[in-house]
């Protein structure tokens, strides 16, 4: 009977602390904070946040870094999809994009930065091979002004995410028959992609685009190792009053996460409108039975594309362990010219006690999720789904499409109002709100589509629902647990503002250390944190395959599906 | 080994028992798929033919206990003088054999059957002992530790046949179960399906597509529309 009741507590955990954080924010954005001993409603907050200097700046910059990231990895997404679908390129596409989606986001950006900095890999290859001058150049790449390090660092995660995402839309399109029905009628491949598959996977993309959307308009760490500094983007700068020990400027970043919320949402409805505009013009092309596309030309982008987003991240990765392991490292050596243990030894003790708090944490939330996931679709199961639990669904994108900094902001007032700020169980319960979605998106279609006659056939020989649960529908949906586990923890394991801001003096973690690492000046310190930072999630999903293929090793039916 | 091993009710003569559908009508969107009244005598085999959509399955899902909410069902289900319709599925002791042997892929041939087996029978080398004498009369001998996955199509079927058998079941459910097998496997497997089901004294509902599945089963036709 329990069972009945996991949708509405998922639920409930899931948009709860986004509500209540929501209302944490928007009190004191007009001047109602009882723990600050205001209680008068007043727009002095607003007025400030408007008088601010290069406020204007900030809003643009944010504005173009959020929808520059998200048309250019949609436009690169559909790209690769279009010109490899069919062709034995496209499992090699995958294989290599999928790692890039277990590594967070800090740790892209860190390694990024210490690819394409002035002083980085690119620019020392450059000088020693390639008749580059001694010292690096005066140039301002990594925090420009334009936020286009910011751009590239999001790109190389939001473009294995949708990439991915439009793969696990392809089957529900029907993509290889309708390919197959588009080339019988003379469409060149790229053409018939196009024209045929990509208007029915739009539509079943379309949220984790807006998602891509909200994260690149609100993001924050990423932000504060490649973004602009002077003005940051609107929700660093955010950021920077809250930390201020001036607490008066706690009204104005209320009012600030505001905006952002708004923000936010003026983008999305701009998003869906635009879509529209885009279909209208869109159908008369569709029709015109045009067949050829410069098929050659884009292929051979798309490949070049995919290189090169491979090999950046995997450079970066190279940067990262290199720097954590160098010794002495002089402009322009393309290599350290001598390599030590002492970054890993003298950082041992604080590295070990950072990776037990991040590792606690996403394995506490995971667990929960994954009860919480299993629960709700055994209750669908067992019960069915009713219609207002279908149409909850966009629901799951809400944590995703809501601005973090616009509610933990809030969350974490209420929190300290609950002296509940600085705790264990607020730092786990604000991470489920994050994990929660994902571990639920990657468990449902393997759930769903595991075919009920099993259970039938269990329970007609007599076990009973629990048995039939536990004993054969757990143990054959092994591997999609485990990998919805291993998501959930690089989900958790990558988060920066939700630890931060609810419980990051008590509980520091990689991820915080690694940003906080970032502004100081120590480069192999900052290495160290965002190669823990990679290998733990890979850790996990490497994992997540292996564990499953050991146990059902004398299992041929129950093989990688 | 003796028949007892395999299932120590079936030896035993119930006065009185069969399987009884009592005006059972099944209907979904408000169009009826199935009116129906019969009694089937424990041994003897029930068709129930007609095309795809015609509720065949449904009637099977009903009787098991396994019917989604959306259908509207109305009548009784009697088997052995005990109305199902009350029970849940894991107590109606009603087995059922789809055109899958949907075999678990995760335990081997032996764990498959031992699933099956009521708890009372106790003790793990019991246990492994019936289910290895199950196996040996389905000229299975040896294959108690092999995984399912590496079995033929042929064996695949008696195995999942053995674990209804084992779970003592009071009726058997069959559907299309000989669809997908070769035409020269289907008749074999065919008449070990029955002969297993007239020793037990099962009462039985096959649904099927194939005249020849009629015929083999003997005994009385619905033909649904």
């Amino acid at each position: 009977m329990a069972l009945r009741f996991a949708p509405i507590v998922t639920l409930a955990l899931m948009i709860g602390p986004v509500l209540a954080g929501l209302i944490g924010t928007l009190l004191p954005a007009f001047g109602y904070m009882p723990v600050l001993g205001r209680s008068e409603v007043s727009l002095l907050a607003w007025r400030e946040l408007f008088a601010t200097p290069g406020l204007g700046r900030s809003i643009v910059v944010s504005l173009a870094v959020g929808f520059a990231t998200t048309i250019l990895s949609c436009a690169i997404v559909v790209l690769i999809a279009a010109a490899s679908h069919g062709t034995r390129a496209f499992a090699l596409i995958r294989r290599s994009l999928s790692p890039i989606l277990a590594v967070p986001h800090v740790a892209v950006a860190v390694g990024l930065a210490f690819v394409i900095a002035p002083s980085g890999l690119l620019f020392r290859i450059w000088s020693t091979y390639l008749g580059g001058p001694a010292r690096p150049p005066d140039l301002l790449i990594v925090n420009d002004n334009w936020g286009l390090a910011l751009m590239a660092g999001l790109l190389l995660k939001e473009v294995p995410f949708l990439f991915l995402i439009v793969l696990s839309a392809l089957p529900q399109a029907d993509a290889d028959r309708s390919m197959a029905v588009a080339r019988s009628l003379g469409y060149a491949p790229i053409a018939g992609w196009l024209k045929v598959v990509l208007p029915r996977v739009y539509p079943q993309i379309r949220l984790p685009i807006l998602a891509v959307l909200a994260y690149g308009l609100s993001v924050v760490d990423v932000a504060l190792v490649l973004g602009p500094t002077t003005p940051p983007t609107l929700p660093v700068q955010i950021l920077k009053w809250l930390n201020d020990p001036d607490l008066a400027l706690r009204f104005r970043a209320s009012a600030g996460a505001v905006l952002q919320l708004a923000l936010v949402a003026a983008a999305i409805i701009s998003w869906l409108l635009a879509e529209r505009l885009v279909t209208r013009f869109a159908m008369p092309w569709l029709e015109a039975g045009r067949r050829t596309t410069a098929n050659l030309l884009l292929r051979s982008m798309s490949y070049g594309l995919s290189t090169i987003i491979i090999v950046f991240v995997s450079t970066a990765f190279v940067a990262i362990v290199l720097w954590s392991f160098a010794e002495a490292w002089r402009y322009p050596n393309p290599l350290p010219v001598a390599f030590t243990f002492d970054t890993w030894r003298n950082e041992s003790t604080r590295a070990a006690t950072l990776l037990a708090n991040s590792l606690l944490t996403a394995l506490c939330a995971t667990a929960i999720a994954l009860i919480l996931v299993i629960a709700c679709l055994e209750k669908e199961i067992r019960y069915g789904r009713t219609n207002s639990e279908a149409a909850a669904l966009w629901l799951l994108y809400v944590p995703l499409l809501v601005p973090q900094i616009a509610f933990l902001l809030g969350m974490q007032v209420l929190l300290i109002t609950l002296k509940l700020d600085e705790t264990f169980f607020a730092l786990v319960i604000a991470h489920l709100v994050f994990v929660l979605p994902y571990v639920f998106l990657s468990l449902a279609d393997p759930w769903r589509s595991y075919d009920a006659r099993y259970r039938q056939v269990a329970l007609s020989l007599g076990a009973s629902p629990w048995r039939a649960l536990l004993a054969v529908r757990l143990p054959m949906l092994l591997r999609a647990c485990l990998a919805a586990g291993a998501i959930g923890v690089a989900v958790s394991i990558g988060q920066y503002l939700a630890t931060q801001l609810v419980a990051g003096a008590r509980w520091p973690s990689i991820t915080t250390e690694a940003v906080s690492a970032s502004s100081g000046g120590n480069r192999r310190t900052l290495a160290l944190y965002a190669v823990l930072q990679t290998l733990v999630p890979l850790t996990g999903f490497i994992a997540a395959t292996v564990v499953p293929s050991l146990l059902f090793r004398n299992r041929r039916g129950m093989g990688s599906a | 080994m003796n028949d007892l091993s395999l299932s120590p009710h079936a030896t035993v003569d119930r006065l009185g028992s069969g399987l009884t559908l009592d005006q059972v009508q099944i209907a979904v969107g408000g169009r009826t798929l199935i009116a129906l009244s019969a009694t089937i005598a424990s041994g003897a085999t029930m068709t129930v033919m007609g095309p795809s959509g015609s509720g065949k399955s449904s009637l099977l899902g009903f009787v098991a206990g396994t019917l989604p909410g959306v259908f509207a069902c109305s009548g009784r289900v009697l088997l052995d003088g005990r109305d199902l319709l009350g029970l849940l599925p894991e107590q109606r002791r009603v087995g059922i054999l789809f055109q899958d042997d949907l075999l678990f892929p995760h335990l081997s041939v032996g764990g498959n059957l031992a699933f099956a087996l009521p708890a009372e029978i106790r003790g793990r080398a019991l246990r492994r002992a019936t289910c290895i004498a199950a196996l040996a009369r389905a000229g299975l001998d040896g294959y108690v530790d092999r995984d399912p996955a590496t079995l033929s199509g042929g064996q695949r079927a008696r195995v999942a046949l053995l674990r209804v058998l084992l779970s003592q079941p009071r009726a058997l459910l069959l559907d299309e179960p000989f669809s997908k097998l070769d035409a020269s496997l289907r008749a074999s497997f065919r008449s070990f399906v029955f002969a297993e089901a007239r020793r037990h004294k099962l009462p039985t509902i096959m649904v099927t597509h194939d005249p020849a599945d009629a015929e083999a089963a003997g005994g009385q036709r619905v033909e649904l529309s």
